[in-house]
């Protein structure tokens, strides 16, 4: 039996259900029902109650695509920022296709601190720091561009359905956009002014996720502006 | 010894130095997410009291060898103004404001899934701007609105409330004088959706059925305020066009 | 601390260059403006005086508290005046809890020195019993919210606190002892200084640094000025370094923006 409504706003503690279903993101379980443990909007699909956050913090998944930034510089690794309670660690292997030398090379002039970088997570569980690769299509060094920090819950939002609403913005503002599922995303423009307008349209994203419409709306702000 | 004869503090009627009856709680007003850098924070008005929370994490343990394995370190720092109180206090951390502390993080951390961040921190800070009797309740109430703005993850709110003995009168929501003056003060926290008391303090002198009595009534005086946390909440996030709800949108590094 | 907010992305840093190269900031502001300042006075009732300054997002409130003490032996007829910032942990994830650190103690000192060498408050009213019982001024700043500039912020909030302080008359009885009537008074205040914070970002100078523009910048130097135009306070930070020019060209900026702080922001 269901408490709440489809999209309603519950805050932890809230019962949602009791019966037969699955807890989902955000949805804790005890004997005597369902509840949310964020605040944000319920979501019932199949038998599946999740609550989508309004805030949370990164939690990193293997495969995950994230943005980072490198924060230390040490012996045989990066370590790097990637918007999580746990730091991204970046071996020498992960990042450069040729053997590496401690004697000769620095791994300064592969990253330095305050590069950014397009990375993959290998690895993570809740013994080990996740470790990250730039090897490979599209991961590397970001040599220009501008870092939108969004909380990580509406990345699913800024992506839509089979990647739909992020094609949109990318396509109406000229923009390369990388979307990391940390909340970190770059986007590159030809033109400053060409950022500006995808960061502000980010932001709208983020600010009204949960509401309907949201991808005539862009458009249509993206229209006035361009 | 003269004793000084001290004006009563609750009249006959039951009408209260600042005009209040025996159950109401002073007027409160709650601002959450005001601060930019802090995870998650709220500010509360409860009566005189005028308390700001703040939530940094779950992030990075520090000093590392402080971390638990298996879950999230959670620390409380409850802290005063110089200028909060009537005559000016030191900066400096006091033996009080060190066991407001503890009490805040155990009334708090009971709620707070932080098996689900191990190797991690999460702190809560509760600084008072303005102190008039109750902070350490205001303080949690607070804090229990910063951690949902932050998006910890909770098994329930935490609202707080203290009841009181003064003139012989049970009262709800002592303020600064009836507390100083009064026979006894109690302050209890309460997690609504679970039912439970996470915390509890008392100083002063009651009998078995008083005592029964003004724990009933800290706790009803709870529940009025998880009320009001839950209206501030909705106010926040269902704001007219969203626009007052979730962030702004954060430049990243 | 090693916290991430304390490392700026190589590519805003070349960003934020290559927008003053064209004499634009990241926010849109030109290079000599402020940031939309806001001040709210008497927050604090119990406090003898108050203000919560917000310049951009930074946040600072002040808190002035005048009490019965004793004054400095090498001073025995004057008030005194104590200056104290907390850097609170709630304002930044890299302030820790503890006592004052370095940053705290400039930012108190700077402060200070705009407070006394302006003259703003005449300690010398303040003195009930030479030698032995004068009035103390404490001037408690705290910050909430750290987003830039927090010098600026930090005396425009002293000011406007010290501006409605109200203080007890007090009356020193026949056997030396004080007591304070129940008779409140303006606390007398003049002078208004207030501070200009510059940051130099390759050879540029930016007013009112926002916090990546801080992070960015090589140097920094707050310049204070009275309402007369006279510069009563000067501090240069960070590791980086300034030609005599530009500290010459600092100081006009400063009187230039003091004056529009003063008369649009205090009101004098």
């Amino acid at each position: 039996m269901l408490f709440v409504e489809s999209r309603q706003w519950v805050i932890p503690g809230d019962l949602l259900a009791k019966g037969e279903y699955t807890a989902g993101e955000n949805v804790y379980k005890d004997e005597e029902g369902f509840y949310a443990s964020k605040v944000g909007l319920v979501d019932f699909e199949n038998r599946v109650i999740q609550v989508i956050a309004v805030h949370g913090c990164y939690l990193p998944s293997i495969d995950d695509l994230v943005i980072g930034k490198v924060l230390k510089v040490g012996l045989s690794e990066w370590v790097v920022d990637i918007n999580s309670p746990y730091k991204g660690i970046l071996f020498v292997s992960g990042a450069s296709g040729r053997p590496f030398d401690s004697r000769r090379d620095e791994l300064r002039d592969i990253l330095d601190v305050g590069d950014v970088i397009i990375a993959k997570v290998l690895e993570f569980d809740r013994t080990l720091d996740p470790r990250l690769t730039i090897k490979g299509r599209g991961l590397g060094k970001a040599e220009s561009g501008y870092v939108v920090k969004m909380t990580p819950t509406k990345i699913p939002r800024l992506i839509g359905k089979k990647g739909s609403m992020i094609e949109l913005v990318k396509n109406r503002t000229g923009c390369q956009i990388t979307v990391g599922q940390n909340g970190y995303i770059l986007v590159i423009g030809k033109k400053v002014e060409d950022e500006v307008l995808a960061v502000e349209v980010i932001r709208m994203i983020e600010r009204d996720a949960h509401t309907s419409g949201l991808t005539n709306r862009v458009g249509e702000f993206i229209g006035k502006r361009k | 010894m003269v004793g000084k004869v001290r004006k009563k503090l609750v009249g006959k009627g039951g009408g209260r130095v600042d005009g209040r009856k025996p159950n109401d709680l002073r007027p409160i007003k709650i601002e959450i997410g005001l601060l930019q850098r802090a995870d998650g924070s709220a500010y509360i008005e409860q009566g005189k009291n005028k308390i700001l929370a703040a939530v940094y994490g779950p992030r990075e343990v520090y000093p590392r060898h402080a971390s638990l394995h298996n879950k999230a370190l959670i620390r409380c720092y409850y802290r005063m103004a110089s200028f909060s109180t009537e005559e000016r206090k030191s900066p400096a951390p006091s033996r009080r404001e060190v066991e407001i502390s503890q009490v805040i993080k155990d009334a708090l951390e009971p709620v707070i899934f932080s098996e689900f961040y191990p190797r991690s921190m999460i702190e809560i800070f509760v600084e008072v701007l303005q102190a008039d009797g109750g902070t350490r309740c205001a303080g949690i109430t607070a804090a229990s609105l910063a951690l949902a703005n932050a998006g910890v993850p909770m098994r329930d709110l935490v609202a707080s409330c203290a009841a009181g003995k003064v003139d012989s009168q049970l009262v709800l929501d002592p303020n600064d004088v009836e507390d100083k003056e009064g026979e006894a003060d109690l302050p209890v926290a309460f997690a609504p959706q679970m039912g439970v008391v996470t915390l509890l303090q008392m100083d002063g002198l009651l009998s078995k059925d008083e005592f029964d009595q003004a724990f009933k009534l800290a706790v009803d005086g709870c529940k009025q305020i998880n009320t009001l946390q839950k209206e501030a909440l909705r106010g926040k996030y269902l704001a007219v066009g969203a626009a007052g709800g979730p962030g702004q949108g954060e430049k990243g590094g | 601390m090693g916290d991430s907010s304390e490392v700026i992305s190589n590519i805003e840093r070349k960003r934020i260059l290559e927008l003053l190269s064209r004499g634009k900031r990241l926010d849109g502001r030109g290079v000599r403006d402020y940031r939309e300042i806001r001040v709210e006075r008497g927050v604090v009732e119990k406090a003898a005086g108050s203000a919560l300054v917000s310049v951009g997002e930074t946040k600072v409130i002040v808190g002035v508290k005048v009490e019965v003490g004793e004054p400095y032996s090498d001073r025995p007829e004057s008030g005194a005046l104590i200056v104290n910032a907390e850097l609170t942990p709630l304002a930044s994830p890299s302030f820790e809890p503890g006592p004052p650190d370095e940053y705290s103690v400039e930012l108190a000192r700077v402060v200070d020195r705009g407070l006394r060498e302006s003259k703003a408050i005449d300690l010398e009213k303040f003195c009930l019993i030479p030698g032995k019982k004068v009035l103390v001024v404490f001037v408690d700043i705290y910050v909430l919210d750290q987003c830039g500039n927090l010098f600026d912020a930090s005396l425009l909030a002293s000011v406007s606190a010290l501006m409605s302080s109200r203080v007890a008359e007090y009356v020193v009885g026949k056997g030396g002892e004080v007591e304070a009537k129940s008779k409140y008074v303006p606390l007398p205040f003049s002078s208004y200084p207030v501070s200009v914070t510059m940051a130099r970002i390759g050879g540029d100078f930016v007013v009112d640094p926002s916090l990546d523009e801080e992070m960015v910048a090589d140097a920094r130097i707050t310049v204070t000025t009275d309402k007369d135009g006279n510069v009563c306070a000067l501090q240069k930070g960070g590791a980086g370094v300034f030609s005599v020019d530009e500290v010459l060209e600092a100081i006009d900026v400063a009187i230039e923006k003091s004056e529009e702080l003063r008369r649009d922001i205090l009101g004098v």
